[in-house]
């Protein structure tokens, strides 16, 4: 049994989400580069050009990446042998997002559904949490802006629908969302599970670098052809037309029901921010 | 991109009349900010025959939430919200005079018809390109619903701030247009 104080929670979600929020994974920058030197599109080139200079001008720390700071949403995998003391394990998450949002200068997107009143501090944190073996936590915070999150669907087809079916939803969503979700875009893809396990699969898939493929190589086959058929969309970026609508999909798989097959496509924007830490 | 114009707002229909969808332009002056709630806020004074908190008469409005500024500076980043979501209130505004929309995204018809008939652009800016376009923007002050923090109607001195132009007044979509030239299906 180890102990792990409630302050180390907060700093560490502060940190990560500060963090997230200005500076974008290497990964991605990586894949603009390779959006300028490929698309057919003078325009998309000019658009790949202005967010590749945009992550330089948000990691000098001063603007965040986008004005959407997004909700803050937080995957938590606490070791079974981890014993929390000094405090409230949610308040801990919560405080270190207020923390955030408040010393990062970050906006503060939480409202309520009906009043739309804003929070006023942008919690409550939407976490995850997982119990896995050890003695530690793993944190990762993943701020999720709204645009893209609007364009995301869960729909339980029928089996008969089979792979075609799931890759024919997929491109069609994504083509039917245009240049709402701010493309290029990365497409996070749950499948199985049930109604709400697929969609936190999706979002969970979202964590992953581009270049990563699923480890099965017939789920890996599967998300490159559904990648490269919404590269034929002719979307481009910010829907002004060409050939790199999306960076990458990703497929997160598990069992379902017999009588099922659930899938979410969880849509996510250029501004693919995710950063985790292990304490 | 083919054209660069440079815009001066307050914006004339002359302006507007020549402005056509793939066009780059740099804009200067004043613009304003608003989106769902403060939209909703001044469709709700109009129903009820009020005045708006700005004359929108000739003028922009971008659809924008910044960040909170750091001591300093006038703005935080400021990039464009998905702009559908001010459809609903978009033809009233411009049958009040707004001559432009900054934002992101695609338009519903009666939008892009509103625009016909008022003579009216929607401009699109690079979303998730807040740090950069932030810092076209000089000066900002709040005018209107300053309780609604990210979402109050803010003044914006602008400074060649990149946008191009997706819908014109002759009913064309770059949107459309755009992927019907690199779709390969």
């Amino acid at each position: 049994m180890r102990d792990i104080d409630v302050s180390e929670i907060v700093s560490t979600v502060k940190q990560l989400l500060i963090d997230a929020n200005y500076n974008l994974g290497q990964d991605i920058v990586a894949a603009f580069e390779r959006g300028i030197a490929s698309d057919e599109s003078p325009v998309a080139r000019e658009v790949l050009k202005e967010l590749k200079e945009n992550a330089r001008v948000a990691a000098e720390g001063e603007y965040p990446l986008c004005q959407d700071t997004g909700l803050a949403v937080l995957f938590v995998d606490i070791g079974q042998d981890v014993h929390v003391v000094g405090g409230n394990i949610r308040d801990a998450f919560n405080e270190g997002v207020r923390q955030a949002y408040r010393d990062g200068y970050l906006r503060k997107s939480s409202c309520d559904p009906f009043t739309r009143k804003n929070t006023g501090d942008n919690t409550p944190a939407i976490i995850h949490y997982d119990i896995v073996p050890g003695e530690k936590i793993k944190i990762m915070a993943v701020p999720k802006g709204g645009g893209a999150e609007n364009m995301s669907r869960v729909h339980m087809l029928t089996p008969s629908a089979g792979i075609d079916g799931i890759k024919d939803f997929i491109v069609n969503r994504i083509k039917e969302s245009g240049s709402n979700p701010c493309p290029p875009i990365i497409v996070g893809v749950g499948i199985g599970g049930t109604f709400e396990r697929t969609a936190i699969l999706a979002k969970k898939a979202l964590l992953r670098k581009v270049g990563e493929r699923n480890p099965d190589p017939q789920i890996a086959a599967i998300e490159q052809e559904v990648l490269e058929r919404i590269n034929k969309l002719g979307t481009g970026p910010m829907g002004y037309g060409g050939t790199t609508t999306a960076l990458e999909v990703f497929f997160e798989v598990e069992p379902c029901h017999i009588a099922s097959l659930p899938l979410a496509v969880n849509v996510q924007c250029h501004s693919n921010r995710h950063k985790e830490a292990t304490i | 991109m083919a054209n660069e114009i440079r815009l001066q707002t307050p914006l004339s229909d002359e302006d507007i009349d020549k402005l056509k969808i793939g066009d780059k332009v740099l804009i200067t002056g004043v613009i304003y900010t608003g989106r769902d709630t403060a939209h909703k806020r001044m469709i709700d004074l109009i129903n009820e025959g009020k005045k708006l908190p700005m004359d929108v008469k000739g003028q922009i409005i971008y659809y924008v939430g910044p960040t909170p500024a750091r001591p300093g500076k006038p703005i935080g980043s400021a990039g464009p919200t998905t702009s559908y979501r001010m459809d609903a209130y978009a033809p009233k505004m411009m049958e009040l005079g707004m001559k432009g929309m900054i934002g992101k995204g695609n338009r519903a018809p009666e939008v892009i018809e509103a625009m016909g008939k008022f003579k009216a652009v929607y401009f699109g800016a690079t979303g998730g390109a807040s740090a950069v376009l932030a810092k076209s923007i000089r000066k900002a002050e709040v005018v209107a619903y300053e309780d609604l923090g990210p979402e109050a109607i803010r003044r914006l001195e602008v400074e060649d701030f990149p946008a191009v132009v997706i819908n014109d007044i002759r009913g064309n979509d770059l949107y459309v247009e755009g992927a019907k030239k690199y779709r390969k299906v």
